[in-house]
């Protein structure tokens, strides 16, 4: 892989309209290149082919989606379409076995709120952050660069399980001395901070990227920019953040999706801590175990695919607002080779 | 892996350690020192003093008692490493992985190759649409797909069987047979093979379509442009697919960890789905058996830089750089 070496190579992400690389112009051709023609046969095979596909595809969200709002003893009847539509969300709280709700047995809406706070602060952070480091990397020449480039890259490689411990253990030391010091916020191990400070500190996968990003705007924007009387600072803001937006809602999505999708980071912190600071992957998992039938209770499997529809349903909304991107990111990760 | 350019013109002048040194002068050297402060710091506390200590814990018998304070911490020697040879689960969890892994990792491929040169012959209209479609299991999170591991795959009610049922085969027991339940998760990730499609998708639209027109002149058949235009030519992408989903697949955690493993009862093993991250993170994290998992940590890391070694050794043999030709 010869990730770095790559100074004069065009951006991976294609920047859209904004981006004044001329090999813009040239990559887009490739794509749009002739295809060789099919006969309408053949084309209707594939069609079928794919169509047949995309049901296999899709069905298990049609399922799902149909299973959420079945009844109690339904849920496994497979059937397209409930016979009796359920609301299984809200209703009246009684004991089992009365008919369970989902947001009465678990706070839910605190999950989500969770989830949602975590996952954007955390992405906003990691994003802005891994942008300062990547501008450094791309424009700035100074001693030990290239080394501090090279360490970067060979962080990409390291498993997390190798610092998870002691990342565990530093939180839970400093857990202890904000306890001790009562005029310090409680942070710790217990807490929702061990989630999302780490992105304030940069990540080494989306650093690559923005550099990637960074070296293709062309000096000369920022030396006219020097010209013009700008610090370096206002220059990353005015020139190098506009002209990058692509790649930052791509970074953006990318860790949006990572912490939504986390469960181990919530497992290790949050399983001391109260339900109502739980996450939604940790919350759904906990329902899992207490109503799935080795559960110990009366199994309510329409709560779990009712919880399991609320952790599916916002990723779907993010890909459809953001499709593009998430397919763009995607594709560029490959051409680094 | 690690050649990065030399940036700096060498013009004549003082000693480079002269040079060097008066960078540190310059009013830019400390704009970009501040701006690269975040990763410096995040690099320090997070990875390489964690790498240090870890490193550390692995020989001693660094757990519980020692994180409350109540006994020294010893060093222990070798005895951690010695016990990831006589623990019976860890050769189990191994074998799981590299199970999955032979399993999943192929498999993903195969089907991500060829959905993606169906998706290639049907232009790019029907292509991109059909493309998007394919990549939406993509974006499901792994505790939902553990939770469809159980709903989907359950043996006597599932969907899955009851598809079978209809062309009359017995289905087996997914999710409870032993032998069935990491070809179940190979089979979710085969069905969230969109991010590996999209790559390789990406990967043959770069290949220059004068390639195929000259191979067709010189009288080669579809399947022969297939093994020696289209292959090599998208090799640097599949080498990449195939280094990230190895990785992947040794760390698979969250899809057994939801489906098999219940968290609230310490002593319930599956051992059929017992995977490494499982074990270790149980290890760390219900037994607090922190040195020892230490060591499985750096263990898993060993595997990581075999392979990936095996892998880039290979690909100076197998894998063709586009850029090469021209130097």
């Amino acid at each position: 892989m010869s990730i770095g070496g790559q100074e004069n190579a065009p951006p991976f992400v294609t920047a859209g309209s904004t981006n004044p690389q001329p090999t813009e112009v040239v990559r887009r051709r490739r794509w749009r290149r002739p295809q060789p023609q099919l006969n309408w046969i053949e084309k209707g095979l594939f069609l079928i082919l794919l169509a047949g596909l995309s049901v296999l595809f899709l069905y298990p969200f049609e399922w799902l989606f149909a299973a959420a709002f079945k009844t109690h003893g339904e849920v496994f009847d497979n059937a397209f379409l409930p016979h009796h539509w359920a609301w299984n969300y809200t209703g009246p709280n009684l004991p089992q076995p009365h008919t369970q709700y989902l947001f009465n047995v678990a706070p839910v809406g605190h999950w989500l709120w969770n989830s949602l706070w975590i996952s954007f602060l955390g992405a906003g952070l990691v994003t802005i952050s891994s942008a300062f480091v990547a501008f450094s990397f791309a424009y700035f020449r100074f001693p030990l660069r290239n080394v501090m480039f090279a360490i970067l890259l060979a962080t990409m490689m390291l498993p997390g399980e190798v610092t998870m411990i002691p990342v565990y253990l530093l939180w839970n030391h400093i857990g202890k001395f904000t306890m001790a010091h009562s005029w310090l916020p409680h942070i710790g191990t217990g807490t929702q901070y061990p989630l999302w400070v780490p992105n304030m500190f940069a990540s080494a996968f989306y650093v690559f990227l923005l550099r990637q990003f960074f070296l293709g705007i062309p000096r000369d924007y920022f030396e006219a920019a020097r010209i013009d009387g700008d610090g370096y600072f206002s220059m990353f803001r005015r020139i190098a953040l506009p002209l990058a937006k692509p790649a930052l809602i791509v970074c953006f999505i990318f860790e949006v999706q990572a912490k939504w999708f986390d469960l181990q980071t919530p497992l290790i912190y949050l399983q001391q801590a109260g339900l109502s600071s739980f996450t939604v992957p940790l919350g759904l998992k906990l329902l899992v175990d207490k109503y799935n039938l080795a559960g110990g209770s009366i199994p309510e499997y329409q709560l779990i695919v009712a919880g399991t529809l609320l952790l599916v349903l916002p990723m779907v909304l993010l890909f459809a607002f953001f499709q593009k991107y998430f397919i763009r990111g995607i594709a560029t990760q490959g051409a680094k080779g | 892996m690690t050649s990065v350019t030399a940036s700096s013109t060498t013009a004549p002048g003082p000693s480079r350690a002269r040079r060097w040194l008066s960078g540190f002068r310059e009013k830019e050297t400390w704009t970009a020192y501040l701006f690269i402060f975040p990763w410096i710091f995040g690099f320090l506390v997070l990875t390489l003093g964690p790498m240090v200590f870890s490193a550390y814990y692995s020989f001693t018998n660094y757990g519980v008692e020692q994180v409350a304070g109540i006994e020294k911490t010893k060093t222990i020697g070798l005895h951690n490493y010695k016990q990831l040879f006589h623990d019976p689960y860890v050769g189990t969890a191994l074998k799981n992985t590299f199970e999955y892994g032979l399993m999943m990792v192929p498999a993903r491929i195969i089907f991500a190759l060829v959905l993606a040169l169906i998706l290639m012959r049907v232009g790019e209209r029907t292509g991109g649409f059909f493309r998007t479609i394919f990549y939406i299991p993509h974006i499901t999170p792994p505790v939902a797909i553990g939770v469809l591991v159980l709903t989907l795959f359950n043996g006597p009610y599932g969907l899955v069987n009851k598809a079978l049922r209809l062309i009359h085969v017995t289905g087996p027991y997914w999710t409870t047979s032993p032998n069935w339940i990491k070809p179940t998760i190979a089979i979710m990730d085969i069905w969230a093979c969109g991010g590996t499609m999209v790559i390789l998708l990406a990967a043959l639209y770069g290949v220059p379509r004068h390639l195929y027109e000259a191979a067709s002149m010189d009288g080669a058949s579809k399947v022969r442009q297939f093994f020696n235009v289209t292959l090599p030519m998208i090799s640097p992408a599949l080498f990449f697919c195939f280094i990230i989903l190895t990785l992947a697949a040794l760390n698979q955690f969250t899809v057994a960890y939801t489906a098999f493993f219940n968290s609230g009862n310490a002593s319930t093993t599956n051992s059929a789905a017992l995977f490494y991250a499982i074990y270790l993170f149980q290890q760390a994290f219900r037994y607090f058996n922190l040195g020892f998992a230490s060591a499985m940590a750096w263990l898993l890391f060993a595997i990581s830089m075999v392979i990936t070694g095996i892998n880039i050794f290979a690909t100076k043999r197998f894998v063709f750089y586009q850029g090469d030709a021209k130097k």
